[in-house]
């Protein structure tokens, strides 16, 4: 599925250097689960986003796995250090190849 | 009925299959945790997980887990057709081991969190959740 796939990432504009701040990530995607029906009784063929990784300057922050049993447009809500300023990114792995991807600066102040 | 020795194995053989029924079908689930911690001991401690008592819809229950220290936390829904949900794992620049998502549900059951600690053992924690309408388009 790569159509209607829109990451969507709230992470504040600045921090304190060794702030802790919230991350609240949300991609719109149907997580086919792979166990519905359609009309005709045929499976629905799975098709969802099986892993979630955000990093800071190229430093993990979490690393996530992800099953049929996320909901639809999974949501992710976690906590990363700031040490200095740099960029944020998130990457979306979809089942059938595709990757979605999101940065967001964040300046320390 | 007279209980002769024939019908007494019988029904003995019975029994025995009857037992062994739900325990083949949570072996998906044993796989599952036994594949995550090794086969190592799961004992209780540092490991939080955050569920509604009841969930009207099962498409999207929100849950939290939480640790002091986890390294890995994996969460299972014990009664869905397939028991994994997600496995976290926090890296150097994690702030705290805490995470939020919004899982599905089947139906009324019990979601479990493991955690993986950094001198490699294994905690979890259980809550139930009761659910109206199940989350697997049946």
């Amino acid at each position: 599925m790569a159509s209607g796939v829109k990451p969507r990432v709230k992470v504040p504009k600045t921090a304190a250097a060794g702030e802790a701040i919230t991350i609240k990530t949300l991609i719109s995607h149907r997580m086919e689960s792979g166990q519905r029906k359609d009309d005709e009784g045929n499976i629905i063929p799975r098709s969802i986003i099986n892993r979630f990784t955000c990093e800071f300057n190229g430093e993990n922050v979490v690393d996530v796995v992800l099953e049929p049993a996320i909901s639809t447009n999974p949501y992710l809500e976690f906590e990363a250090l700031v040490p200095e300023t740099g960029e944020f990114k998130f990457t979306w792995y979809d089942d059938d190849g595709s990757v979605y991807e999101e940065t967001k600066e964040i300046t320390v102040g | 009925m007279e209980l002769t020795r024939r019908k007494a194995i019988l029904l003995g053989a019975g029994a025995f299959l009857a037992a062994g029924l739900p325990f083949r079908a949570s072996a998906a689930l044993e796989d599952k945790i036994a594949e995550f911690t090794g086969g190592a001991e799961v004992g209780s401690g540092d490991i939080k997980l955050i569920a509604p008592e009841i969930a009207e819809n099962g498409n999207t229950v929100p849950i939290e887990v939480s640790s002091e220290t986890a390294d890995e936390i994996m969460v299972l829904a014990l009664g869905n057709p397939t028991p994994s949900v997600a496995t976290f794992k926090f890296g150097k620049l994690a702030a705290s081991r805490t995470a939020s998502t919004r899982i599905r549900l089947a139906g009324t059951q019990d979601v479990m969190a493991i955690a993986k600690l950094p001198d490699g053992s294994f905690v979890q924690a259980t809550s139930t959740v009761k659910v109206t309408i199940g989350g697997c388009g049946g």
